[in-house]
């Protein structure tokens, strides 16, 4: 174990954490905000890679298909929620879990029927398919390199929103109390509108940047949508700053843990059981760790009420 | 009486559908029924219990596992694997509640949920029990007097086990334990407050669902003739969960009616096309939208009057 590996891991683990937060920052808000579980949000993800897919196959450029997928998604997003998911925020959550579930069944099968069961490629953009030195001395795959850059920019770009904006005043209050955000008039339909459309962008904005890397294939939503719920109760329910701390810890600690703990256990353990334990530990690490944020605080990191 | 005719017609359905070669059906029902056990044992929680648990699959799983293990070591004695299988369920149920129902709401859903998928990687590192790709059933569980492996003897035995747990779910319901478990579940600081530990009647009814899902498990691995860590995934536990809502939750027969009406519901859509998990969908939208009690609330409301 050397200090590049481990300075490597260590960017790979802010690369996955910052995708993580995009994913996690939409469905905190709209847990926070309108009080509703969101399964579909993964598929949203799957829905936005797959968009972004077919744009910069039509396009021949990532850079025009990427605004392209995204705005795609948003719309999506917000015709569903117009049109469906606003009837279930009066619900209780059961009721939320059974519709967005059976939106999850939908979505694959739609995907299947439009796109077909194959995973779709998607290529990084040809100006980063390159190594760069983001620290003297390490080459790092210039692309993911970017994909930190975007995630820095849009944690930074939803700071300011929220707590430099009117808009993100309002999508405070909703979060923090929501009866008392309907009594003073605010617009909630609107702003639900918008917030879950920011939510599907942000989820199109992951699916684009993490295609290249991962598979474009049906079913990606449900693998990534435990970890940002993980992220989620991590960080504090309808909490931004909470969801990006968590999404770090818990991209770092999958991260780190996976490249390096069978390692560290062959240090001390006979080599059969280190190698048995080692991924299946790895594997198991976020959710130890969720376990161990909620034994200390109960309502995650950050919570946005109370 | 309606419950009379509905048992009659299940003790009779085999040998009416060997007598119309329909073979195949009794295993689909067969099937049914051990996924309305399960469901079923699910009901305790939720609907009894009032706990919202994301993580059952994990003690069905854990049963089957337990099962499948000892078929491979030589022990294949139904009167020995059986109540080690729910034994296992309770174990298990103990350790994960004993942890979990020390937090509420969206927090219980998550660690339940989060316990579910790190039993579901410990049997992904068991090599020696087949890993990611599951074992297959050595053979039968050997029930003295009945042999197993004739569909129509097995179809009864768990006909039988299914009645009976659900004369036993009736019972508890009807007892002071089931009353004390309906205070809880509608005003829990007042049950404290009178005095009553809730959390232990809490853990009492999660470890006991645990005990029957267990048995389930028990139940499909001879059924489907193999286990694989998919069982515990969390979309596993999300199916339970949709059956029981579908079918009504708080109702003693939610768990048969949601199973029966989704399984079957899949056996005939997937007749027609392969995109069945659309249709699926669909279905449960309309019943969210329309039938917020699933099937026992349509029921209730009158039926087809309503």
């Amino acid at each position: 174990m050397n200090a590049l590996l481990l300075l490597e891991q260590g960017l790979n683990g802010l690369q996955f954490g910052l995708m993580l937060f995009l994913l996690a920052a939409g469905l905190t808000l709209v847990f926070g905000v309108m009080d509703m579980v969101n399964l579909a949000h993964g598929s949203l993800y799957m829905i936005g890679a797959y968009l972004m897919a077919t744009a910069a196959q039509a396009t021949g450029s990532f850079w025009i298909a990427l605004p392209l997928a995204m705005a795609a998604t948003a719309a999506i997003g917000m015709a569903l929620e117009s049109g469906l998911l606003r009837r279930l925020y009066e619900r209780d959550h059961l009721s939320q879990v059974l519709a967005t579930f059976a939106l999850i069944l939908i979505a694959n099968d739609l995907v299947r029927m439009i796109w077909g069961p194959q995973a779709l490629l998607l290529d990084a953009p040809r100006a980063l398919a390159r190594t760069i030195e983001v620290i003297p001395g390490a080459p790092y795959p210039a692309f993911r390199a970017f994909i930190i850059g975007v995630g820095l920019a849009v944690a930074a770009a939803l700071y300011w929103m929220i707590a430099r904006t009117r808009i993100g005043a309002l999508v405070r209050a909703g979060a923090s109390n929501r009866e008392m955000a309907l009594a003073l008039g605010v617009n909630v339909k609107r702003l639900f509108t918008l917030v879950f459309g920011l939510g599907a962008a942000l989820c199109a904005l992951a699916g684009a940047m993490l295609g290249p890397l991962l598979a474009v294939q049906i079913g990606m939503g449900e693998a990534i949508l435990i970890q940002a719920f993980v992220v989620v109760v991590i960080g504090g329910i309808g909490s931004i700053r909470g969801a990006l701390v968590g999404a770090l810890l818990v991209g770092m600690v999958d991260t780190i843990g996976r490249a390096f703990l069978p390692a560290l256990l062959r240090g001390f353990l006979p080599n059969n059981i280190a190698d048995a334990l080692g991924p299946t530990l790895a594997a198991m690490a976020i959710y130890i760790l969720m376990a161990a944020v909620l034994y200390w605080k109960p309502t995650g990191l950050f919570p946005a009420r109370g | 009486m309606a419950l009379g005719s509905i048992l009659i017609a299940a003790i009779a359905f085999p040998f009416a559908a060997h007598a119309l070669g329909w073979d195949y059906y009794v295993g689909v029902m067969t099937r049914v029924m051990i996924y309305a056990l399960a469901a079923s044992s699910l009901n305790l929680v939720l609907g009894y219990g009032g706990m919202i648990s994301f993580g059952h699959a994990a003690f069905f799983g854990a049963g089957a596992y337990c099962v499948a293990i000892l078929a491979q070591e030589g022990v294949v004695s139904a009167l020995v694997a059986w109540p080690l299988a729910v034994a296992v369920g309770v174990a298990c149920a103990l350790v994960i509640g004993a942890v979990s129902l020390r937090t509420r709401g969206l927090y219980f859903i998550m660690i339940t949920l989060a316990f579910a998928q790190m039993l579901y990687y410990f049997f992904v590192s068991l090599k020696a029990y087949g890993g990611e790709d599951g074992i297959n059933l050595a053979a039968r569980s050997r029930l003295p007097g009945f042999d197993l492996r004739d569909e129509t003897t097995f179809y009864l035995v768990v006909l039988a086990i299914l009645a009976g747990c659900l004369y036993f779910l009736r019972r508890l319901a009807a007892s002071r334990f089931g009353a004390v478990l309906h205070g809880i579940r509608e005003n829990e600081p007042r049950m404290t407050a009178l005095g009553y530990p809730t959390y232990r009647y809490r853990l009492v009814c999660f470890t006991v669902a645990g005990g029957a899902a267990g048995l389930a498990g028990a139940l499909i691995v001879n059924q489907h003739g193999f286990v694989s860590p998919g069982l515990l995934d969390w979309t596993q536990s999300g199916t339970l969960l949709i059956m029981l809502i579908l079918g009504g939750v708080g109702w003693l027969y939610g768990g048969v009616a949601g199973a029966a009406a989704m399984l079957l519901l899949e056996e005939v859509l997937s007749h027609w096309t392969g995109y069945w998990k659309l249709g699926l969908g669909i279905v449960l939208l309309l019943v969210v939208l329309r039938a917020p009690g699933g099937l026992g609330g349509w029921l209730a409301r009158g039926g087809a009057r309503g």
